[in-house]
């Protein structure tokens, strides 16, 4: 963890299929921001966005990682992965859209909304995608 | 910082600075100082775990006793079903309740009653559109807490029902109070408690304005009393009056049981309390309804003032239960009145959290700590042995951070440090002064008078 202008650097990586350490990025960013003072809901919606970023990157990329900048008025969050990237970004913004194969589904993830969690999470959210290279997410969350 | 009631107490004089109980804190509110546990009020649920683990019943939890009845012109028992769980499936609640009177008390009350009216008040809760989902119960006061102290940005999810204890005494204390013509306030109402968190509820309620309750008497504080006077008994007065439903409530399980069609979690033992609250923070539980949380593992039979083994416990209550099932039929059940289950619900209530993570009200300056208690983090051992009476290794670097402990309370820093310092000594041992060494040093200071000396010598 780095000081950078005022600001705490936390950084994570994911890994493909590692589905025991999902959650542990999130919570070490819930407990981060909770120290910090920000409101308990604030807190949740910064750590929905980090889980469900990280659970992205870990059921479909093949690695990726999480930048989780802490400052003084806002965290954000930047997830970059390297993956099959995601066909229709449109489409999958859309609550129950997934791309989530069967194994996954059945273990109770990738129930399609992932995206649009993270999206209604954030003040702030940008992806860009392309196809067999990865993705890109950022988000904001203000207090 | 606020000051915070709490029935959970520490025995100094029994007290060896152990840290079972540190270890054990579901909330990491006890640390060991100067050889003795101390409580972080403001942390502390009441949940009973260090009295539970503390080997040396250091840990004790403040309730009321027989001796408080003489205060009360009037005194009513309120008896939870886990309390029935404490006897042979054999002894027929009614004796239990007429055992409990013998002890001083004018009038039983059951909680089961109020835990049959809580059902209806819930089912009713449930079925309204636009609540939070899933719904999580608020009838263990330690549950509540757990979730003020850690998830505070799930309070709106809590249900808005009264405990079961609650409406019971609160009907109870109305119609002791018909029945003996005195004020509401001259009736003590007792509730026979299997937890420290119920003692908790009484003093400093939640949600309610005051409690309804006088105090609270520990289950196995009159276990033996009990015992003795339900042996002696001939004749029985009492006719309890709640159903299988509400008896139900003993164990695990109990309370979602009287909710059909609802989709129905059921968390018992505080850590995974802990865990589903966690999954519920995260978003991940979109397909339920309700939540049943028990601080206790198996339910309130496993309360740490209980005087019977859990399991044992239950085993009594579920074949109590399936005989009470058999037995009853719909005209032998009391119906629930509209108007009960109204007073019941306390929609609209507001309840703070309690902000207790904080590590500055500066934001920069809590930054700064965070990253001053990642840097200790890392020079500890990362065993969480809690040799230095804090629960974690972390929990230790936040102490020191926030200057209530020293990095030297690790035991591993401390052999570091003194290691260090030994071999710091060895090599100062190894100077030696220059009259005694070979060589002479290039870097000695010549004195002038030497090297005019010298230079007479040769010239």
């Amino acid at each position: 963890m780095k000081n950078e202008t005022q600001g705490l650097l936390l950084e994570f990586p994911l890994e493909h299929y590692r589905f025991e350490t999902a959650g542990e990025a999130s919570s070490k960013v819930k407990q981060v921001v909770r120290q910090l003072g920000v409101d308990a809901q604030t807190a949740r919606r910064i750590s929905v966005c980090a889980y469900e970023a990280e659970l992205n990157a870990i059921i479909h990329a093949f690695g990726g990682r999480m930048v989780v900048r802490v400052l003084p008025d806002r965290t954000e969050l930047e997830v970059t992965d390297e993956g099959p990237g995601i066909p229709d970004v449109e489409a999958a913004m859309r609550e129950g859209f997934s791309t989530a194969p069967d194994n996954i589904r059945e273990l109770g993830f990738g129930a399609g909304m992932g995206l649009p969690n993270m999206k209604r999470s954030a003040d702030e959210f940008e992806i860009k995608s392309s196809l067999n290279t990865g993705t890109w997410i950022r988000m904001l969350v203000r207090y | 910082m606020e000051k915070y009631y709490h029935s959970v107490r520490l025995l100094n004089e029994r007290c060896i600075g152990c840290v079972s109980c540190a270890r054990h804190c579901p909330t990491e509110a006890i640390r060991v100082r100067g050889g003795k546990a101390r409580i972080t009020e403001s942390r502390c649920i009441d949940c009973g775990e260090c009295i539970r683990y503390c080997p040396n019943h250091a840990k004790t939890a403040v309730t009321d006793s027989l001796e408080d009845l003489q205060n009360y012109r009037y005194n009513v028992a309120v008896a939870a079903p886990s309390l029935y769980a404490q006897f042979d499936k054999n002894i027929p609640v009614s004796k239990i309740l007429a055992g409990l009177r013998t002890l001083g008390f004018d009038k039983v009350a059951e909680v089961a009653r109020g835990a049959e009216i809580a059902t209806a008040a819930l089912r009713e809760y449930l079925a309204k559109p636009g609540i939070k989902r899933p719904v999580i119960s608020s009838a263990c006061p330690a549950s509540v807490r757990l979730l003020l102290v850690k998830y505070p940005e799930l309070i709106e999810y809590l249900s808005p029902v009264d405990a079961p204890v609650e409406i019971a005494a609160r009907i109870a204390r109305s119609e002791a109070s018909q029945d003996s013509g005195l004020p509401l306030e001259a009736i003590g109402v007792w509730f026979i408690t299997p937890c420290p968190a119920k003692m908790t509820a009484v003093l400093e309620p939640i949600g309610v304005g005051k409690s309804a309750l006088t105090g609270t008497i520990s289950m196995i504080s009159i276990y033996g009393e009990l015992l003795k006077s339900i042996s002696g008994l001939a004749t029985v007065a009492e006719t309890p009056m709640a159903s299988a439903e509400g008896v139900g409530w003993a164990v695990a399980g109990g309370e979602a049981n009287g909710l059909d069609d609802a989709k129905i979690l059921v968390a018992h033992g505080i850590r995974n309390v802990s865990n589903i609250m966690e999954q519920l923070a995260l978003g991940k539980l979109n397909d339920v309804d309700f939540i049943e949380c028990l601080s206790c593992a198996g339910g309130c039979i496993g309360g740490p003032l209980t005087a019977v083994n859990r399991f044992v416990a239950e085993n009594s209550i579920k074949q109590r239960l399936k005989r009470m099932r058999a037995e009853e039929t719909p005209e032998s059940r009391l119906p629930v009145e509209a108007e009960q289950v109204v007073l019941a619900l306390r929609e609209g209530r507001s309840i703070e959290p309690r902000p207790v993570l904080k590590l500055d009200d500066d934001i920069v300056v809590a930054m700064q700590k965070i990253e001053l208690i990642d840097d200790t983090l890392k020079r500890l051992p990362g065993l969480d042995c809690g040799s230095c009476g804090s629960p974690t290794c972390r929990a230790l670097a936040e102490d020191i951070v926030q200057g209530t402990a020293s990095e030297t309370d690790c035991v591993f820093r401390l052999r570091e440090m003194v290691r260090d310092l030994a071999q710091e000594m060895v090599n100062l041992s190894e100077k030696l002064p220059p009259s005694l060494t070979t060589e002479i040093g290039m870097k000695d200071p010549i004195e002038p008078s030497r090297l005019r000396k010298n230079r007479m010598e040769r010239g």
